[in-house]
């Protein structure tokens, strides 16, 4: 270990962890929300870490969806995960097999595109660094968990003071996120349509994959945009 | 701890090791695979805005009117400011609409 370049990757993940912590306490009251115990919503941050899906873990668990499409749903939001770990695996080749395996549970949004900048810039990706980097965002995402799962409990009725906007809201923040990709307005309206009338025709948990399912098919469908893709896809902003 | 508690922590570690096998995943791939076929990227591609837009669109059309107008609001607010802004105006609607209007 290099403490040098530890404080430095704490330097850096500094203000990552200051930005997302609002997002942390949030998980956590809306967890609860959902029907998580305080230790549910903690042992959820600690083991899946990542935000956006953790958001639509808790969404669809609370609307009873069935537990295999929870997963496939949590799998498919994080996929951008796979490029990332295809990405970097040229900076951290010199990690041992144990480094890696705790830096790909690290992997987080700004943990990638952090690591992709430092290696690129020529500056050496250290395990320590890396960890630096990784563990001032982690524990932080976890006690904020806490902190906003406690403050949820305490919540009579979440609609009163506007708790509930705040889901559909993020959702939307994500969406919009991904705006910039081939064929995002076919897909998004495809989606959209499919699943209100899914909600509307056969009820709600299911519009979720049928109004997804509507949208990658029409993607797989549609001719290809003119338009070349080169180097690493562009990072998306998640909490 | 009851079944349906035990359901949730077994839904929670297939979440966690779903993640991490996205996380682990393309380093495992990158090294085996040497190309992916066009309409599987562009399904792939598609997969996150197609699954997210199903938690969107139907809070926005069935959620009632303070709701949907709150999300229009933060709609404005997105396309130019990051979602913690969104969340902060979205929120200031709803509440002003529920509390201040209605």
């Amino acid at each position: 270990m290099n403490r040098d370049d530890f404080r430095a990757g704490l330097r850096g993940g500094f203000p990552v962890m200051l930005s997302a912590s609002p997002f942390g306490a949030l998980f956590g009251a809306l967890a609860v929300d959902n029907g998580f115990s305080v230790a549910d919503a903690v042992f959820m941050s600690a083991t899946v870490y990542a935000g956006a899906s953790q958001m639509v873990g808790i969404e669809l668990f609370g609307n009873n969806v069935q537990p295999w499409l929870v997963v496939l749903s949590v799998f498919a939001v994080n996929f951008r995960h796979v490029l990332y770990s295809a990405s970097i695996a040229k900076h951290i080749r010199h990690f041992t097999l144990i480094q890696k395996l705790l830096a790909f549970f690290l992997l987080v949004d700004p943990q990638y595109a952090e690591t992709e900048q430092r290696g690129e810039r020529g500056l050496p990706v250290t395990f320590s660094w890396y960890l630096g980097f990784g563990l001032v965002i982690y524990f932080p995402w976890i006690l904020n968990t806490l902190i906003g799962a406690l403050f949820g409990q305490l919540i009579g009725d979440p609609k009163a003071i506007g708790l509930d906007v705040l889901l559909p809201i993020y959702f939307l923040g994500l969406v919009l996120g991904f705006r910039k990709r081939d064929r995002f307005l076919p897909v998004v309206a495809t989606s959209a349509v499919a699943s209100v009338a899914a909600m509307h025709f056969v009820g709600s948990p299911w519009h979720v994959s049928i109004g997804a399912l509507a949208g990658i098919l029409l993607a797989a469908v549609l001719p290809p945009e003119h338009r070349l893709r080169q180097g690493p896809a562009p990072v998306e902003k998640e909490a | 701890m009851d079944a349906q508690h035990l359901n949730l922590i077994y839904l929670i570690v297939a979440a966690a090791l779903a993640t991490f096998a996205t996380r682990f995943g393309g380093y495992v791939l990158i090294t085996q695979l040497k190309r992916i076929p066009p309409r599987l990227e562009a399904a792939l591609n598609a997969v996150p805005a197609a699954v997210l837009t199903t938690l969107v669109a139907p809070a926005f059309v069935y959620g009632g009117f303070d709701v949907a107008a709150a999300m229009l609001v933060a709609f404005a607010i997105g396309l130019r400011f990051a979602t913690l802004r969104m969340l902060l105006v979205g929120w200031v609607a709803v509440m002003v609409i529920r509390h201040v209007i209605l």
